[in-house]
């Protein structure tokens, strides 16, 4: 793997701007196209082109698998638990005005704000541990066969 | 400015009412044409390597088509599911098989019919359909209307899709969230190997004990 210079030097540049551009997409959401599948996908991608390049076990050095496998549920509850919380507050299920009664429109804000980071961190652990559980059975490629 | 997530190309205020401009035709037919190009070395290469890069290029050339239809949202998520992340995981899966495809043995002559048939049952259905940016059509009419008057003061928000997608239709927003969940979990417990190991733990645990 040390002789793939130039991909290695354009990986390290483009992986910190994908995942700020992951980060764009996900609060950005409001505003422009996008929302949190897409950041969540390009969160993944950022990972996953580390890890195509530099190896598996790098990037699970940065992201390891029992994280991951915690993420997939941690999106879930947080989107449910939104729901919930509006629930107790007695307003309907995902009703957001419940996150800020005196301002409707803020609490609104507040909601799809939490819940789209519920479904990007989702996707971000799925993608990431689908990448993981297919490269993990993979043998790893002699250079000489690309 | 033009207002981000929405269109600023109004085809009525543009007086542009019989449909899009040549550009934009011009722009539609070189895309399609690519497509078909683009589907047809897939279907006649061997080199599965090959296939799934240009899959690939499939998926951006469809993500480009839905750009020109201004489905910004529908055009972002192509680009980074069909293109980026179904290329890894098609060549994530070659890494697991060969490289190149057996020569099929059987005749190409009933697949061909059916997609034909399908194709052509397709087309006929496009008939009924009002024309592209018609002011008439159900798209236009039905639900939008009220959605567009309601947002600005109920959600404020400017993306009027992302608004309608977390806040009036949560609850699907949910399913769909759930369902990535069950697809990430099914994928772990099918080829992960999580429950494999725990069971050669607990296979070494038995014999410890005996």
């Amino acid at each position: 793997m040390r002789h793939h210079l130039i991909l290695r030097v354009v990986t390290k540049l483009l992986v910190g701007t994908i995942m700020l551009f992951a980060l764009y997409v996900q609060f950005h959401g409001d505003y422009s196209p996008g929302g949190g599948f897409q950041a969540g996908v390009i969160m993944a991608v950022g990972f996953i082109l580390y890890g195509i390049v530099f190896g598996l076990d790098l990037v699970q050095k940065v992201l390891p698998p029992w994280f991951v496998h915690k993420l997939l549920a941690i999106g879930v509850l947080l989107y449910a638990g939104t729901g919930i919380y509006s629930l107790f507050t007695g307003y309907a299920f995902l009703d957001y005005s419940a996150l800020s009664p005196h301002h409707p429109e803020h609490g609104q804000h507040w909601g799809i704000l939490l819940v789209e980071a519920g479904v990007g961190i989702t996707v971000t652990g799925v993608m990431v541990a689908i990448y993981y559980a297919f490269s993990a059975r993979t043998p790893v490629i002699g250079d000489e066969e690309w | 400015m033009p207002r981000p997530g929405t269109s600023d190309h109004d085809p009525i205020a543009d007086g542009d009412t019989k449909g899009r401009g040549t550009i934009e035709t011009f722009i539609d037919l070189v895309l399609f044409t690519m497509l078909v190009v683009v589907a047809l070395a897939i279907v006649r290469l061997r080199s599965l390597f090959a296939v799934v890069m240009l899959a690939g290029v499939f998926s951006l050339l469809s993500a480009l088509l839905l750009v020109t239809l201004d489905a910004v949202d529908v055009a972002f998520t192509e680009a980074a599911v069909g293109a980026g992340i179904s290329t890894v995981l098609l060549l994530g899966t070659l890494a697991l098989t060969t490289r190149f495809e057996r020569p099929s043995s059987h005749s190409p002559w009933l697949p061909l019919f059916v997609v034909v048939v399908t194709g052509a049952a397709l087309v006929y259905g496009t008939l009924d359909m009002p024309n592209f940016g018609a002011a008439d059509a159900p798209a236009q009419t039905h639900v939008w209307p009220d959605y567009v008057a309601r947002v600005p003061h109920e959600i404020g928000v400017p993306n009027i899709v992302t608004a309608i997608l977390a806040s009036y239709r949560g609850y699907d927003t949910m399913g769909e969230t759930a369902v990535v969940f069950t697809a990430g979990i099914g994928v772990l417990l099918l080829i992960s190997g999580l429950g494999r190991r725990r069971r050669e733990d607990e296979d070494d645990d038995r014999e410890g004990e005996a």
